[in-house]
């Protein structure tokens, strides 16, 4: 893993008796596109509270560009989009990039440079000088992006960055994210939307009733491959010799064999072996797990809808 | 420092573009329209009657009293609803996260504030107390002495109940916060009573217990010593609002102003322990 921005050890948040964090242990590194997933009630906008020191940690430390936890260091370098985005909103797109540059100490023409050139990225431009009021929900989530990007930080924190943003909006956050790991910015993105996820990730956790449950890493080599065979006969002897290719035991239902695989470059050797036993096969089908299936499985049966 | 300022100019802009400004304003132009037209026509009758230098002056002393004890009410009303929901009703609405993500301290975020309404409430403080004395001066040709002490008194009042209303707003709601800040002016205002009836009466407990009112909440003493600064010469008002049987003492100053510094320190802590 590159050089860790965001770890933290053991994090724990309770309120009163409710506990919203029991342990949140993860490490981040820099240049990643980090996925935080769990179902509503999680904890995970607890978590981005804890790790933005917005809110103290009842027990546990972290580092975050490594500053502890709530250090004003710890914040020169990060940018945040809270779900549901709320600003003044008698401020216009413009008056509220430049209130929350010189937040960060930014001043003069350097911001105003800034200023446009992110009105424009979100393509704000035509509405820079309306007040926030009168901008649609799109809109307003990509004033709220503009200016996590205001201070150009190291480290972004997106919580649900592309709700209430219709396709194209969706496509725009997608392209800033993508822009923002070519330039080795590490992205901490919370969403619900498993295929924005799946798109732009490079790791993902998953995260349920305030503990980390899970990983998974997104890019070629990760086992998410599955593959479906129909073939005749589809005995024991047939199962424990495919058991030798797959990244897990197969499984036969309903005449189909479905196994996971560690990488596609095994497909080929599989069919090889199949005819080579004299294995009849009527069909082959590879296919790669969706993050909604990783999703409902790592959750387990007993988790209910939010 | 900067920040701060930042902070402090986004209060303003917020009250200038929520028409905060305009409304205040015009409650205050109102009081003085009717203040104005009611000087008028007791100047006009003095000056028909033509009364005694002395009368029109003891005249011309209580009704700029009464109308620096509404400049001052409203000074105070303002002072406390100002920043009554700054701090609650940003956490709520969850603006004030996107604030404290950033590289600043939470005092400095609360100073910021602080210095904004203490700006705004000096503003109002100036146009309605100032416009009293203008109406005195220019309708009935009155300047009253020793003012520059009085209307320090009457603001430090001001500043004490803007003070607690924002530290009231780092741990309350806002309609809880509005209660409480304006159940301690109602103390006062019950307290300071208590000791002058209490003076009055020679009862040694009910002025006993008047003036630790008074020190739990001393706004009302600070009205009442900036009375009687205004007025040293004139009797017979110890029982009524516009002055004391028992002066209020320098030490009750000094209280007044520590109260006001520890109302502060009790809004950044408050603040900075505030999960947002």
């Amino acid at each position: 893993m590159p050089e860790p921005v965001i770890e933290t050890r053991s994090l724990r948040k309770a309120f009163g008796s409710n506990v919203a964090v029991g342990d949140l242990s993860l490490s981040v590194g820099r240049g990643e596109v980090f996925g935080f997933l769990g179902p509503n009630g999680a904890g995970k906008t607890t978590s981005l509270k804890l790790l933005l020191g917005l809110i103290e940690p009842t027990a546990g430390s972290g580092t975050v560009l490594g500053a502890r936890l709530g250090e004003r260091r710890a914040r020169e370098r990060v940018g945040f989009l809270p779900e549901h985005f709320r600003f003044h909103d008698c401020l216009t797109g413009r008056e509220l990039l430049r209130v929350h540059g010189r937040l960060f100490g930014l001043r003069g023409a350097a911001l105003e440079t800034r200023i446009d050139r992110l009105l424009a990225r979100v393509d704000l431009t035509d509405a820079a000088d309306r007040q926030i009021k009168t901008y649609s929900k799109g809109m307003m989530q990509r004033a709220g992006l503009a200016q996590a990007l205001i201070n150009e930080p190291h480290v972004v924190f997106l919580d649900e960055p592309t709700s209430g943003l219709d396709p194209l909006g969706r496509v725009l956050v997608r392209s800033v994210i993508d822009e923002l790991r070519e330039r080795g910015t590490t992205v901490f993105l919370n969403s619900h939307l498993l295929g924005e996820v799946e798109a732009t990730c490079d790791r993902v956790v998953f995260f349920k009733r305030g503990r980390v449950v899970g990983e998974l890493a997104l890019d070629a080599a990760s086992p998410v491959l599955e593959i479906e065979l129909k073939v005749d006969p589809a005995d024991s002897g047939v199962l424990e010799g495919l058991a030798a290719f797959g990244a897990k035991a197969p499984e036969a239902h309903d005449g189909a064999v479905r196994m996971q695989l560690a990488n596609e470059q095994v497909v080929p050797d599989i069919a090889r072996w199949l005819v080579g036993r004299g294995v009849a096969i009527y069909e082959l089908k590879s296919r790669r797990k969706s993050l909604e299936e990783w999703f409902i499985e790592v959750m387990g049966e007993d988790q209910r809808p939010g | 420092m900067r920040r701060i300022l930042t902070i402090a100019q986004l209060t303003f802009l917020e009250a200038r573009r929520r028409k905060i400004v305009p409304a205040v304003l015009g409650c205050g132009a109102l009081f003085l329209l009717v203040y104005g037209v009611a000087l008028h026509f007791v100047a006009a009758k003095l000056l028909e009657e033509n009364a005694p230098f002395l009368q029109r002056t003891a005249v011309y002393q209580i009704i700029t009293l009464a109308g620096l004890y509404v400049a001052n009410f409203l000074t105070i009303a303002v002072a406390v609803l100002l920043p009554v929901d700054t701090l609650s009703g940003e956490i709520s609405s969850g603006v004030m996260q996107t604030v404290a993500s950033k590289p600043l301290h939470r005092a400095e975020i609360v100073l910021g504030k602080w210095l904004a309404f203490l700006a705004m409430s000096a503003a109002y403080f100036a146009f309605t107390a100032g416009g009293v004395l203008l109406i005195l001066r220019v309708t009935a040709d009155h300047v009253q002495p020793h003012m520059p002490v009085a209307l320090s008194l009457m603001f430090l009042g001001a500043i004490l109940m803007m003070s607690i209303s924002l530290a009231g707003g780092a741990r309350l709601s806002t309609v809880s916060n509005a209660i409480v800040a304006f159940a301690f002016y109602g103390i006062a205002f019950i307290g300071g009573w208590i000791e002058q009836i209490g003076t009055m009466t020679a009862s040694h407990s009910a002025r006993n217990i008047g003036t630790v009112i008074s020190l739990v909440s001393p706004v009302d003493s600070l009205w009442r010593r900036a009375a009687v600064e205004m007025s040293p010469g004139l009797t017979g008002l110890q029982f009524s609002p516009f002055g004391a049987s028992n002066v209020p003492s320098n030490a009750m100053i000094v209280w007044a102003v520590a109260f006001t510094a520890v109302a502060l320190a009790l809004a950044v802590q408050a603040f900075r322990r505030r999960p947002l």
